[in-house]
C-alpha cells in the first residue's frame, strides 16, 4: 500500500450569502468531507452541478480558505482550523497545480502562449537564464502536442482542445507532483476529449503524477480513475475503487446516477431499467436535515430526517453514508 | 406506410461572413416519415443545428440557402417568405433549444409565454388558452400548474425550464419537433427525466422528432434512425442498430471508439480521432474527413466519394466502401 500524498479531514467550506446577524445565511458548499489520495493514483470526484466537487478541489489547494477542517500534503499540515495552522502556500504552489474547466476563460487573452506557460517558471525561479526558459517552454508545448511556433501566438488563435493543452502545459511548467483537474474535458468535443484524456494518462505514467479528477461525466471519470468519490449536495456519499463503484454501488444516489447515464449501445439501452429520480437538487442554502439525499431517495424514512448518516466502511476500501444499506438491493 | 412529412434534397447553405464563405451544408439529403425519430449527431460546427434550423427558416443573414430543395408537410421551405414561415413556426414545426436559461424571456411569466403561442396560432379565446396552458404544464409533469403559470423563468430550476420549453413547443401539437441538444445543459438525473418525458409524449402525440445531439448515449436511447454529420455532409445514415453495430464510415467508427464505456470490465485505452476538426472556410477538396482518417487513400484527398448503399436504410459516403463494392464485382463506378 502506497502512502497518502494528500489528505483532507472534515473539510468544510461555507460561503456567506447575505443576511445580517442571526439571519446570516451560508451556502454550505462542502460539509464534512474526508478522503485521502495516494501517491501516483487518480481519485475521481463526480456529482451533479452544485454538489461541491469544484469547491472541494479548490479548497484543497487553498484557493479558498476552508471554513473548517484539516488539509495534509505529503505529511505536512497545510491547514488546520482547530490548531490555527495556515502555512505559506507559495512553496506548495509549485508542487500542487490545477487545470481549469473552461479553456476559454482560464487563459489571459493578452498574454502569448509562451508567457502563459512561462509565468510559473518565472515566479518560482526555475530557470537560470532566458535561453533555458525558452527551451523549457518549447519542450512543454511539444509534450502536450503543440509546437514551438505556437509560443508566440495568443489564446484566441487556438481551438478549445488546443487551449486545454496550453492549460495543461502551464500546470506542468513547475514540475508538480499533484494536479487538480477540474472538469478538463467537459467543454471539448467527443473526439478531442479522448485525445486529452489519453494525454493525461500518458503524463501520469511518464511523470508519476497524482490527480484529483473532477467531472460530472461518470464514464470519463471511471475510465481515468483508480478510485471514485461521489458527492451530493456538499457531502461525500460513496467512495470506492472505480470498478467496484460501478459494479457494486451501495448508495441509492450512486445507483440512480449510474442508471441515468445514457448507454451508447442501443440493445442495452432498450433493456436497461433506469431509476429516474424525481424532483431537483435542494438548495445548498438550506439543505435537508439528516441525510441530504432523503428528499429524493426512494428509501427515506424518519431516521433519515433525524440523523446524519455516518460515512463508514462497508467492505474493504468501500465507503458509504446511508442508513439503509441493507435495503438497497 | 405512414406519410412523408419532410424531404430534404441536396441542401446547400452558406454563411457569407467577412472572412469568406463558410459552407455550413454541402449537399444534405434525407427524408422523414410521420412518427419517425431521427438523431443527428456530429461535433460542433458539423452543421447539425443548421440543418434543423433551415427547416424553420431560422438561418438568417448572413446565412443563405444556395441550392437544393426542402419540402416540409406540403410546404416548399426554400421558396417561403418570412410571413409564411411565421404561420408554421410553433404551429406545424417547433423547436426546443439547448439552453433553457436563455431561451425563455425573463420579463414575462411562464403562462404568458405559453399563451402567446396558443393565441397566435389557434382561434381559442384567452380563457381557453390559459386552460390549455395549464393542461400543457400537467402534460410535461409540472406540479401545481396554477402557481407555476404566474411565475417567472428565474424562479424555476433548469429541468423545470426545459419542461416549460417543451410545453411551449407542444402547445399547437406540431407535426415535427426539433430538439437541439435538449439535455446538454442539464445534469444526468434531470436529463433522464426529460428524455423519459419526451419518449412518453412522442407515443402519446405521435409526432416526429429530430434530435440533435453530440451524445451517442442519448441517440441510442431515443432514436430509430441516425444521421452522422461531418463538415456539412451526412457521412453515414442508417437505423440505430446499423450505426452502432455495423458502422461503415471511418468517422462513425472513430466516434464510437472514442467514448469511454461505463461497463467495460477492464481498463482499455481510448482510441481518439487524431487531428483537429475541419476549417469550413477552407474545406478539403475531397472527403472532408480525409485529413483525419487512418485509412486515407490518394483518391480521398481529391474527390468526394459517391454514395454507397449498404441496405435499404443504410448508406455512407466513403471511398473504402466503394472499393469493397468494386472488388465484389458490384456496380460501383
Amino acid at each position: 500500500m502506497s502512502e497518502n500524498l494528500v489528505e483532507v479531514k472534515h473539510l468544510q467550506q461555507y460561503f456567506p450569502a447575505g443576511g445580517v446577524g442571526k439571519k446570516k445565511q451560508y451556502v454550505q458548499a462542502v460539509d464534512d468531507v474526508s478522503f485521502a489520495i495516494r501517491k501516483g493514483e487518480t481519485l475521481g470526484l463526480v456529482g451533479e452541478s452544485g454538489c461541491g466537487k469544484t469547491t472541494t478541489g479548490r479548497t484543497l489547494l487553498r484557493l479558498y480558505e476552508p471554513t473548517d477542517g484539516t488539509i495534509i500534503y505529503d505529511g505536512k499540515v497545510l491547514f488546520d482550523k482547530k490548531k490555527k495552522i495556515a502555512v505559506d502556500m507559495l512553496p506548495y504552489r509549485r508542487r500542487m497545480q490545477i487545470v481549469f474547466q473552461d479553456p476559454y476563460a482560464s487563459l489571459d487573452p493578452r498574454m502569448t502562449i509562451g508567457d502563459i506557460v512561462g509565468e510559473g517558471i518565472d515566479i518560482h525561479h526555475l530557470c537560470a537564464n532566458a535561453k533555458e526558459r525558452h527551451d523549457k517552454i518549447i519542450s512543454l508545448l511539444e509534450r502536450v502536442g503543440l509546437n514551438s511556433e505556437h509560443a508566440n501566438r495568443y489564446p484566441h488563435e487556438f481551438s478549445g482542445g488546443q487551449r486545454q493543452r496550453v492549460g495543461i502545459a502551464r500546470a506542468l511548467a513547475v514540475d508538480p507532483e499533484f494536479i487538480v483537474c477540474d472538469e478538463p474535458v467537459s467543454a471539448l468535443d467527443v473526439s478531442i476529449q479522448a485525445q486529452v484524456v489519453n494525454m493525461f494518462e500518458d503524463l501520469q505514467q511518464e511523470m508519476g503524477l497524482t490527480y484529483l479528477f473532477i467531472a460530472h461525466d461518470l464514464s470519463v471519470v471511471k475510465h481515468i480513475s483508480n478510485r471514485i468519490g461521489v458527492m451530493y449536495l456538499g457531502k461525500l456519499v460513496e467512495l470506492a475503487d472505480s470498478f467496484e463503484l460501478i459494479a457494486h454501488s451501495v448508495h441509492p444516489y450512486t445507483r440512480s446516477l449510474i442508471s441515468a447515464i445514457p448507454v451508447a449501445d442501443p440493445v442495452m439501452a432498450r433493456q436497461s431499467h433506469r431509476i429516474v429520480l424525481q424532483g431537483d437538487v435542494p438548495s445548498p442554502l438550506n439543505p435537508p436535515s439528516g441525510c441530504r439525499f432523503r428528499t429524493r431517495c426512494p428509501y427515506a424514512d424518519e431516521r433519515c430526517a433525524a440523523e446524519v448518516p455516518e460515512f463508514k466502511e462497508v467492505s474493504s476500501g468501500h465507503w458509504a453514508a446511508c442508513h439503509h444499506l441493507d435495503k438497497v438491493k | 406506410m405512414s406519410e412523408k412529412i419532410l424531404e430534404i434534397k441536396d441542401e446547400r447553405l452558406s454563411f457569407f461572413t467577412p472572412a469568406g464563405e463558410v459552407k455550413a451544408l454541402n449537399g444534405v439529403s434525407f427524408s422523414m416519415n410521420q412518427g419517425d425519430v431521427l438523431g443527428i449527431v456530429g461535433e460542433s460546427g458539423s452543421g447539425k443545428s443548421v440543418t434543423a434550423y433551415s427547416i424553420m427558416g431560422l438561418t438568417a443573414y448572413p446565412g443563405r440557402l444556395v441550392g437544393g430543395t426542402v419540402w416540409f408537410n406540403g410546404h416548399q421551405i426554400d421558396k417561403m417568405t418570412e410571413k409564411e414561415f411565421r404561420k408554421i413556426r410553433g404551429n406545424e414545426v417547433s423547436i426546443i433549444f439547448q439552453d433553457p436559461m436563455t431561451s425563455l424571456n425573463p420579463v414575462y411569466t411562464i403562462g404568458n409565454q405559453i399563451v402567446e403561442v396558443i393565441l397566435l396560432h389557434t382561434k381559442k379565446t384567452k380563457q381557453e388558452a390559459w386552460a390549455r396552458a395549464k393542461e400543457l404544464l400537467e402534460l410535461v409533469g409540472i406540479n401545481e400548474p396554477d402557481r407555476r403559470l404566474k411565475q417567472y423563468p428565474h424562479e424555476l430550476s433548469g429541468g423545470m425550464r426545459q419542461r416549460v420549453m417543451i410545453a411551449i413547443a407542444l402547445a399547437c401539437e406540431p407535426k415535427l419537433l426539433i430538439a437541439d441538444e435538449p439535455t446538454t445543459a442539464l445534469d444526468v438525473t434531470i436529463q433522464a427525466q426529460i428524455l423519459e418525458l419526451m419518449n412518453d409524449l412522442r407515443h402519446k402525440l405521435g409526432m416526429s422528432i429530430i434530435m440533435i445531439t453530440h451524445d451517442l448515449g442519448v441517440v441510442a436511447q431515443m432514436c430509430e434512425k441516425i444521421a452522422v454529420m461531418y463538415a456539412g455532409h451526412i457521412v453515414e445514415y442508417g437505423t440505430t442498430d446499423e450505426i452502432f453495430y455495423n458502422p461503415q464510415h471511418e468517422y462513425t467508427k472513430g466516434l464510437i471508439n472514442s467514448i469511454p464505456k461505463l461497463n467495460a470490465e477492464e481498463k482499455e485505452r481510448l482510441v481518439p480521432i487524431e487531428g483537429q476538426p475541419v476549417d469550413l472556410l477552407n474545406p478539403p477538396a475531397g472527403c472532408p474527413f480525409a485529413p483525419r482518417c487512418k485509412s486515407c487513400m490518394k483518391i480521398c484527398l481529391n474527390k468526394m466519394p459517391p454514395k454507397t448503399e449498404l441496405s435499404d436504410t443504410h448508406y455512407t459516403y466513403c471511398w473504402l466502401r466503394q472499393k469493397e463494392e468494386f472488388e465484389k464485382g458490384g456496380k460501383a463506378e
